[in-house]
This record gives structure tokens, sequence and C-alpha cells, in this order.
């Protein structure tokens, strides 16, 4: 074939280009390091007012922040004078031997020492439900809900409370405290409030006027006031309600009071997850024949609960920090125990506070944020599992 | 046929303990006869419980002498003269102090930090986000005591007070600051000041009209700074500024005069805004980015410039997705102040259900009482939240 008419004209003149110019890199002011602080840091006047102050402001407390944790921190001695300003004769940060020395107290509370082995089960016996029940790709994962709200919890509950039958000694709820009783309480609302919030939530849609009002006004009564007067009513109010050989013990009560309120909470994000499955489904369940316990239990649910994931996840991570509250009802949790030892005479100075705050902050935030990213990266999971 | 062969069609031999009415009957019944007999468990139980302690029942006590003190009231109290029942006045209106500034402060605050994470400043997106990623993951009791115990009562001692410029004085056991005295002729500015308000707001509505009408926009904001600030300010000073100031007075032991701030108040004040804002920042967050960027784009396309099109179009559409979640978050603000019993702030649960139940005895009235507070905030709030829904709710087709 001979060439084309245009391909002919274009090799005939002779001074038009035939390779293309290779690109010439971006002006150096738009590419790399540079291109990059113009771009996100000093686009505008204001933009560049804006990055000055947020800096002068990082600049400020972060040296601040490293200083009093690291830099100044005392990290060894054995009482007050050695986190005081007066008798170092130096500036003072963080004071890390009171930590270390009442480390144990803040995990276990009082109980006895002896026993602390039993503590020590109970978190493995949790963190093997917890990772059984999280980790997705875990075996058998439908044993580990069965394990994490039915076995665990009963064998915790002999566990910690002990049992003389099997050689465990009794221990009174008055010596738990600590990490031991902020992480009880939240495992008691986390197991509680799921079950009694799925039941709450069909409750407010069942179709019987009867049991859909007195679902109603349980969420709406116990979600409207504050988790603090819960647990008052729960310690004050109940030991009245019950016969008096019948009075449940101070941390039980507060229990039941984190469990009321937790599964109102839990109620209101399981309807919604509930509102979120099409109603075909609903009729497909019943088309084929099957009951209102199984069109629940194999149709709706399973759909509900998947979309719900997240936000079951987000009450938890509530939930986890409310515990904090049964502090004012007198029980020694993780916070109460930071209380008490900041005041005790042998470590008192004036950084001790400061540091038994910033341990208990930690502690919070690594368990929080990392239940927040959990739950992130569900939503991310669902969210691929809907895209086509 | 099919008709014949349908009347012909005996019902459904369903049997009877089968049918669905009479189930759901029977379901009801039960439970109703469950929660009757808790109930009446419960109250009796109560009364034998309280007659073994001798406590009495009843709202008697409202009226009976309450003899404490209590450190911050709003209306006059006092141990010898005051009752329970004005105790509970005391209370509920430092509650609703502590919750109005908070809502102002967190609602300034978060808005601030929520726009500030969409910002395309990376540095301010960041901190911003790390402001609320700390801030909503550590328990709000947690930070009250902190900004209570380890650092207001940090500063110094009455006499070692820290001066702030401007006749203020800051210690551990407060923030004394200068009370405004009026002297006479303020009267005159204050009402210059409703005046402006009024003729301001007239002039709205006449801009508004005319806009509508002609499309010539006014300078509404000028003309409303000038009547609302200008003019009182004018007067302010043709009075000679008719406005003095009680300056505190520090002595050794303690401060005289002025006004105190106290470190529960202000502990529980910082601790609720700055925990509510992180979750105020993420609602905001939420709001406009549900707001699709082609909303923005259609409104260039049509000429709009980029103040109108945030005032105009933005705003209003990303409004309707932050009130409601903006709303339990104002809710959940003033419920959390309810934690001002750790720090000893006499809000209504420290006042009334801290002292009043420890002096009475009358669990049940005491609680009862302060679930019902809570509960009328909160159930009046939700019914102004369904008809604000109902008016905005989208309206298709």
């Amino acid at each position: 074939m001979t060439m084309s008419e245009g391909e002919l004209a274009v090799a005939e003149i002779a001074f038009v280009r035939r390779e293309t110019i290779a690109p010439r890199p971006h002006p150096a002011a738009m590419t790399g390091a540079l291109g990059w602080l113009r771009e996100n840091l000093l686009s505008t006047p204001f933009n560049i007012a804006l990055t000055v102050v947020i800096a002068l402001l990082l600049a400020w407390v972060v040296p601040e922040l490293v200083k009093f944790l690291l830099v100044d921190a005392v990290w060894s001695g054995t009482d007050r004078d050695a986190c005081l300003e007066s008798v170092q004769h130096r500036e003072i940060g963080a004071c890390w031997p009171f930590v270390w020395e009442r480390l144990p107290y803040f995990i276990y509370g009082s109980y006895p020492i002896p026993e602390r082995w039993r503590v020590d089960v109970f978190f493995v016996l949790l963190a093997i439900g917890v990772v059984w029940l999280l980790w997705l790709n875990a075996p058998k994962r439908d044993f580990g809900a069965i394990y994490f709200f039915v076995v665990m919890p009963g064998a915790s509950f002999v566990l910690l409370t002990g049992w003389r039958a099997i050689g465990l000694e009794p221990v009174d709820t008055v010596l738990w405290g600590g990490v031991l009783v902020t992480i009880v309480v939240a495992s008691v609302g986390i197991v509680f409030s799921l079950p009694l919030g799925i039941i709450l939530a069909l409750g407010r849609r069942s179709h019987m006027p009867m049991v859909r009002s007195l679902s109603i006004v349980f969420i709406e009564f116990v979600r409207g006031v504050p988790l603090v007067t819960v647990l008052f009513m729960a310690g004050v109010m109940l030991p009245l309600f019950v016969p008096e050989q019948l009075s449940p013990d101070k941390l039980v009560r507060a229990l039941i009071g984190i469990a009321m309120f937790a599964s109102a909470y839990m109620a209101e994000v399981v309807r919604a997850g509930l509102q979120a499955v099409p109603k075909g489904q609903y009729e497909g369940a019943m088309a084929v024949g099957l009951r209102y316990t199984q069109m629940m239990r194999l149709v709706i649910l399973p759909q509900a609960l998947k979309v719900t994931i997240p936000n079951i996840v987000n009450t938890y991570i509530g939930l986890f920090k409310d515990t904090t509250l049964v502090f004012i009802v007198g029980i020694f949790d993780l916070l109460r125990t930071i209380e008490v030892a900041r005041i005790d005479p042998k470590w008192a100075t004036p950084v001790t506070s400061t540091t038994g705050y910033a341990v208990a902050a930690m502690f919070y935030l690594v368990f929080c944020y990392g239940m927040s990213r959990y739950a992130r990266s569900m939503e991310a999971r669902l969210a691929k599992g809907d895209r086509r | 046929m099919s008709s014949e062969h349908r009347a012909q069609m005996r019902p459904a031999q369903v049997s009877f303990y089968n049918d669905p009415r009479v189930r759901s009957v029977a379901y009801q019944a039960i439970l109703c006869a469950v929660v009757a007999y808790l109930i009446y468990g419960a109250a009796h139980n109560a009364s034998e419980n309280l007659a073994r302690a001798h406590i009495a029942s009843g709202f008697g006590f409202w009226g009976e002498n309450a003899g404490f003190d209590i450190s911050q009231t709003l209306i006059a109290y006092s141990a010898q003269g005051s009752t329970y029942g004005r105790a509970f006045w005391v209370g509920l209106l430092n509650t609703l102090l502590v919750a109005g500034l908070g809502i102002i402060l967190a609602t300034i605050l978060g808005f601030v930090v929520g726009i500030s994470r969409l910002s395309r400043n990376w540095l301010l997106a960041k901190a911003a986000g790390g402001y609320v990623e700390t801030i909503r993951n550590i328990p709000l009791l947690l930070q009250l005591l902190f900004w209570y115990n380890a650092v207001l009562k940090a500063l110094p001692e009455i006499r070692d007070s820290i001066v702030v410029p401007g006749g203020a004085y800051l210690n551990n056991r407060g923030l004394y600051l200068p009370l405004p005295m009026s002297k006479d002729g303020l009267g005159w500015v204050g009402f210059t000041f409703l005046a402006g308000v009024a003729a301001s707001i007239a002039f709205y509505v006449w801009a508004r009209k005319r806009q509508e009408r002609t499309g010539a926009q006014a300078p509404v904001l000028t003309v409303t700074g000038v009547l609302v600030v200008g003019l009182p300010l004018v007067v302010f000073a043709l009075e000679r500024f008719p406005l003095g100031f009680e300056f505190p007075q520090a002595g050794r032991f303690n401060i005289a005069g002025g006004i105190e701030i106290l470190p529960e108040f202000a502990a529980l004040l910082f601790g609720l805004s700055i925990y509510t804002a992180a979750f105020i920042a993420e609602v905001v967050r939420a709001g406009i980015l549900a707001v699709s960027p082609g909303q923005t784009e259609a409104a260039y396309s049509l000429g709009f410039k980029p103040g109108p099109t945030l005032r105009l179009i933005v705003v209003p559409q990303a409004m309707r997705v932050i009130i409601p979640p903006l709303t339990s978050q104002y809710l959940n603000l003033t419920k959390n102040s309810s934690l001002a019993v750790a720090i000893g702030y006499p809000d209504l649960v420290q006042v009334f259900t801290g002292t009043v139940l420890n002096q009475t005895g009358q669990a049940v009235e005491v609680v009862a009482i302060t679930m019902l507070v809570y509960l009328v905030i909160s159930l009046a709030t939700s019914l102004l939240m369904n008809i604000y829904d109902h008016r905005i709710a989208l309206v298709e087709r």
C-alpha cells in the first residue's frame, strides 16, 4: 500500500517536527515538598496567617507536653521527696515512680493479693472473647458469640466472686477496684445492652399497643435523664423496692443502672438498623411462611445488625467512657483509685494529680481510639460490600 | 364461577391458640400482669422498708427549712431562712446557667473546629482532627477532674493572687472581676439600644420587601451596625459615660467586692464546652459534607459570588442536616452538667439529689423530682425538634 495523501504532505514539509517533545518537568514551585507547602499551607494571605497561628500554638503545646511527660519527668524514687521541686532543686515533670508503685492498686484495687491471679485469668478470658468476636476471620465465630454472651460471663462471675465448693475463696465486691471494676462495668454493659436493646427495639416496633407503649416509655424515660440520676436511682431507690434480705450490693446496683441505661441507647441504635431493612424483606420472609421469631432471627436481624455494627461500637465507646460515672456513687473504678492515690500523703506533690490523670487519659484514649478505628474499618468494609 | 367458589369456601380452620388476635391479647395481658405485679411488689416493699427506717413520705419536706449553705446562688437564699423548695430552685437555676453558657461556648468552638477540619490548610485541618479525636475519647468526668484539681486548684493561694490587668484577681478560690455599677443616664443608653434594635428590624423587613419587588439590595448590615452599636455609644458618650465599676479589694485571707466566679463553675463550664465542642465539630463537618459539591458549582454557574453561595445555598442545606444532631448534643450537655456533683458545683443534682436527699432521706421523692426536671427539658426539646423537622422536611413531588 502506498503512503496516504496526508503523510506524504507532512513528509515533504521539512520544518514540521515529526517526533513529540518530551514533557518538561513541572515548575519547581508547583511540585514536591515546595509545591505541597504552597498548595496546602500558603495558598492565600489568610491561609498563611492561619498556618503561622497554628504553628505557634503547636510550638507552644507540644514541647510543654514532651517536657512534662519525658524530659522533666522523674523516673525513680520511693516517696514524694523524689517529685518535690523544693527537694530536688529542678523543674519537675510527671512523677512516674508514683504510678509504678501504685500500679497494682490501679489494676486490682484492694483485691486480695494471693487471689489476684483470678483477675488475670478474667482478663485473659475477656481478651479471648473480644478477639474471637472482632477478628472476622476467626474460626467458629458463632461459638464465639455463645462464648462471649453466655460462657464467659458465667465463668467470670464464678472466678471473680469465688465459690467455696471448687476451692475459690469468696471475695467481697467492696474489695474490687481499678481497671478490674472499669472492665467489669463496661463488659456487663456491653454483654447485657445488646440483647436487651434488641428486645426493646423489637418491642418499640411491635404491633401490640401495650408492648409498644411500655417499650417507648422505658426508652424515652431512660434516655431523657442523665446517667448520674439513673445511678442514684439504682443506688438509693432499688434497695427500697426489694425485700430487705434481698438487697443487692453496691456494685450490683450500679451494674443494674448501667445495663438499663446502655440498653435504652442500644435500643435506638438497633431500631435505626431495623428501619433500614427494606419492607420487601419482611414481606418475603412472611411469604415463605416463616414465623415471627424465625423471620427476625434468620432474615431481619442479621441484615439490621450488619448495618448497625459501626453504631453499636460507637455506643460501646460512649458506654466505656460512661463507666467512670460509677465513681460518683462510690465505686472504686480506675478513676476513683487514681483520685484516692493522688491525695495519699506519701506521694502528694503538685505534679501527682496531673500524672495520675495523664495515666487515666492514656488508658481511656487507647481503648476508645482503638474501638473507633475498628468501627471505621467495619464501616469501610460494609461500604465495600454495597458498592457494585 | 370463581365468585361462587369463593363464597362456598369456609373460613380457614385456625385453632384457638394459633389465632394471632387471641395471641396478641394474651401476650399483652401477661405483660401487663407482670409489670403490675412488679410495681405492686416494689410499692409494697418500699412502704415497708420506709416504715421500718422511720422515713416520712410525701412532699411535706418541700416547705421545711433547709439549713445548709449553697456556694453560688442566683436568687436570694440563706441557710436559716430558706426552704428545701428554694434550694431546689437555686440548684435548677445553677444548672440552667452552666448549661446555657456551655451551649453558647460549645457552639462557637464546635463550629470553628468543624469548619477548620474541612479547611484546605493542611496544618489547621490536622490540628482540628487531633483535637476532636483526643477530646472525644477521654471521659468527660476525667476532663472535669483535671480542670478542677490539676489546673484551677493548683493556682496560687489568695495572698499570692495573680493580678490580672484591669483590676481582676485570680487564685485557687476563683476569679474576681470588677462589678459594673450603673449610674444616672444608663437608662437612656439602654433605651437607645432597644430602639436601635427595633428600627433595624423594621429596616430589614423594608429592605427585604424592596429587594423582592425591584431586586435592589440595601446595606442592611451597615445600617444595623450603626443603629444597634453606634447610636447607643454616642448616647453613652453624651451622658458622660454613666458606668462605674466596683473593684474587688484584695485582703490577706479573702477578697471583698466584685463578682466572684467559682473554680467549680469555671471547671464545669470549660470541661462541658470543650468536650461537647468536639462532638458538635463532627456534626458540623458531616452537615457540610452532606451538601453535594454540585450545589456550589450550580450556584457559581448561575453567577453567585462565593459569599452569597455559602449563605444562601450551602448553609441552609447543611443546617437541615446539622440541627437535629446539634440539638441532641445540647441535650447531652445539659444532662452532662449533672457531673457537677463530682467537683462540687451546686447544680440541681448536687444540691437536691445530694444534700437534700442526705438530709431528708426521702430518696423516692427527691430522685423522682430530679428525673422529672431533666425529663421535661428533654421531652420539650424533642417536641420542638419534631415540629422543626416537619417544617424543614424536604417536600418531594
